[in-house]
């Protein structure tokens, strides 16, 4: 019954022994040269000035779901519109579904307008 | 390269279409007209939208149609749980209209929520693929998780709705992954055709893959309806949330995460009954105990409620794991006399509440039976149906299922629940003394009787003592609906 998961097994032991093997020769082979620079946490970037755990104004949440709410319905439209060509004879039915969503969508944005989730005082 | 458009039928999702567009446009009337403390009139514009719906469910009834490539039917099963989800959405939204403006929650978003819940527990009821019934799923939890938090000044209430949010959304990832192990084995996401893979290899009974999937399923759905192990989230979520959302969690959501299921373990994976079997006997008879025990020592009367509501789970698995025609039809009708009972006794926790003072102990229900006769009659007769008393509702449902269940030959399972529903007796009796025996410690005065919640309250007394008189016409109903699906 389990049989077919031996070969699974055996890939799991494989990968496990590659990905240990591979770091334990570069830590033996390997050279070192510590610099305080490379010792930091973040090799590149600037360096931090006053505490970085901050707390945020909260519009910023509220900008950034709206934001990702909105985007990703569009990522709904673009394949509407790749294969909106192949459907022959059912372009209208096709652009009536796009524009009930849309329309869904409008709604949304009117709410979020009406209820000044997009002021910035 | 042409596509061919999938057979799309409309009507058949007709009670879902109106209930979405209601809700939107609620949701627009209380952006555009935001009357703050006088938004009933929202209330009775969604009372229109489910009256509507439930017109709609008419010409749906009794046929047998599927929609979209098969992945919605509109069967009698479906049906039923539509009507169901309707009757508690109406009677949530009557209880909702003075108790909401009290809390100050009575927004637009409320009642959009509470219809977009019910919109998506009537996909879950009429979804024959697992994609369908868990988009369903999900469109009702994340409105319920909002309602549940709608409180924001009330710590309780963000408790509630963290908790419930957190948990559920484990729960749901237990549920996918369930699902993604069952299509993984099948290839397929429709539930009948996963059956008839299933039928033409039998050597799938035997495969790990689909037996987790169906552990899986089974902590996703169990999640939902509240069965222990997995009802540790129950309690605090039904006393934080508001209490007209309690009501409807403990209905609404029970509802929709059995007639979740119900359709995928009995339309999908029928043949592994005898394996689901031993593992629901034991849920249903861990959840009828530790409800019903623990319920006993409860001094809130919403967490009693609760505990409660986990002990009514528990009686519904029993028919679940009897699993013939009667077990089904049983709990077809246990869930809309449970709906009745339940959303009653929750009004009259909201009708003995004021502004800034909730009244949810038990103790304080000293000496309302004397004080408000009516409401205190009301009480004690969704008490005793809870507690299984002929005439009423309750009692009916009790007997259907434990017979279902002696039928099928589980005898210790009905045995087990004849005494658990013993035990209830106690605690559901407990608010009746204290309401007739006791000397209040301090009164209660100042109470008004939202007219909606009293409406509420009458045919909700209705329909326990309707379904406790005339059960055969229900009980046949419910068993003309779940032809087919067995």
């Amino acid at each position: 019954m389990l049989y077919g998961y031996f070969a699974i097994l055996v890939y799991i032991l494989i990968a496990l022994g590659f990905a240990g093997f591979v770091i334990l020769a570069s830590h033996v082979v390997g050279q070192r040269k510590s610099t305080a620079t490379k010792l930091s946490p973040y090799e590149c970037g600037m360096p931090t000035i006053g505490p970085t755990l901050r707390r945020l104004p909260i519009r910023y949440y509220i900008i950034a779901m709206l934001f990702l709410v909105f985007d990703i319905e569009i990522v709904f439209i673009y394949p509407w519109a790749v294969i909106y060509r192949s459907f022959k004879g059912f372009g209208f039915f096709i652009l009536g579904e796009m524009l009930v969503f849309v329309g869904i969508l409008i709604i949304a944005y009117i709410y979020v307008w009406r209820k000044g989730a997009l002021e910035w005082e | 390269m042409g596509i061919t458009v999938p057979q799309i039928n409309f009507s058949i999702i007709a009670p879902e279409l109106i209930i979405s567009a209601f809700a939107l446009v609620v949701l627009l009337l209380g952006v555009f007209f935001p009357r703050t403390g006088k938004n009933d009139y929202l209330g009775y514009v969604s009372l229109v939208g489910i009256v509507v719906a439930f017109l709609y469910t008419f010409p749906i009834m009794g046929k047998s149609q599927y929609a979209f490539n098969n992945m919605i039917v509109a069967d009698g099963f479906g049906v039923f749980f539509k009507v169901i989800f309707l009757i508690i959405a109406f009677l949530t939204v009557l209880i909702s209209i003075g108790y909401a403006r009290r809390v100050d929650i009575d927004f637009g978003e409320y009642y959009a929520l509470i219809m977009f819940a019910t919109l998506g527990m009537m996909l879950m009821a009429a979804g024959t693929s697992l994609i369908t019934i868990f988009l369903g799923l999900e469109t009702m939890s994340i409105a319920i998780y909002v309602l549940a938090g709608l409180m924001r000044g009330d710590r309780k209430s963000i408790e509630s709705a963290l908790k419930y949010f957190l948990l559920g959304a484990f729960a749901t990832g237990f549920l996918l992954y369930g699902m993604a192990l069952i299509y993984g084995s099948t290839g397929t996401i429709i539930l009948e055709e996963i059956a008839a893979y299933i039928k033409s290899k039998p050597e799938l009974l035997r495969s790990p893959m689909i037996i987790m999937g169906i552990a899986l399923l089974t902590i996703g759905f169990g999640f939902k309806v509240a069965t222990v192990p997995f009802h540790m989230w129950t309690p605090d979520v039904y006393e934080g949330a508001p209490t007209s959302i309690t009501a409807f969690m403990a209905t609404g959501v029970k509802a929709a995460g059995f007639a979740g299921f119900i359709r995928v373990f009995f339309s999908a994976l029928g043949a592994f009954q005898p394996d689901w079997i031993a593992i629901m006997w034991l849920l249903a008879v861990a959840t009828m105990t530790v409800g019903n025990v623990v319920a006993i020592a409860q001094t809130n009367i919403k967490r009693m409620l609760a505990y409660s509501s986990i002990a009514h789970a528990g009686y519904i698995l029993v028919a679940f794991v009897a699993g013939n025609e009667l077990g089904t039809a049983s709990i077809l009708f246990y869930l809309l006399v449970y709906a009745f009972m339940n959303i009653g006794a929750f009004t009259v926790v909201i009708l003995l509440g004021k502004r800034g003072e909730e009244n949810v102990l038990i103790s304080d229900y000293a000496g309302i039976g004397f004080k408000y006769p009516l409401l205190g009659a009301s009480m004690t007769i969704f008490m005793l149906s809870m507690a299984g008393i002929p005439p009423l509702g309750g009692f009916m449902g009790k007997f259907y299922i434990f017979s279902a269940a002696v039928k099928a030959e589980y005898y210790w399972l009905a045995v087990i629940g004849v005494l658990n529903s013993a035990i209830s007796v106690y605690y559901y009796l407990r608010v009746t003394v204290f309401m007739y025996f006791r000397e209040p410690e301090r009164e209660i005065t100042g109470l008004t009787f939202s007219p909606a919640s009293v409406v509420a309250v009458i045919i909700s007394v209705w329909g326990v003592l309707y379904m406790g008189i005339f059960p055969s016409d229900i009980l046949a109903l419910a068993q003309r609906s779940i032809t087919g699906l067995l």
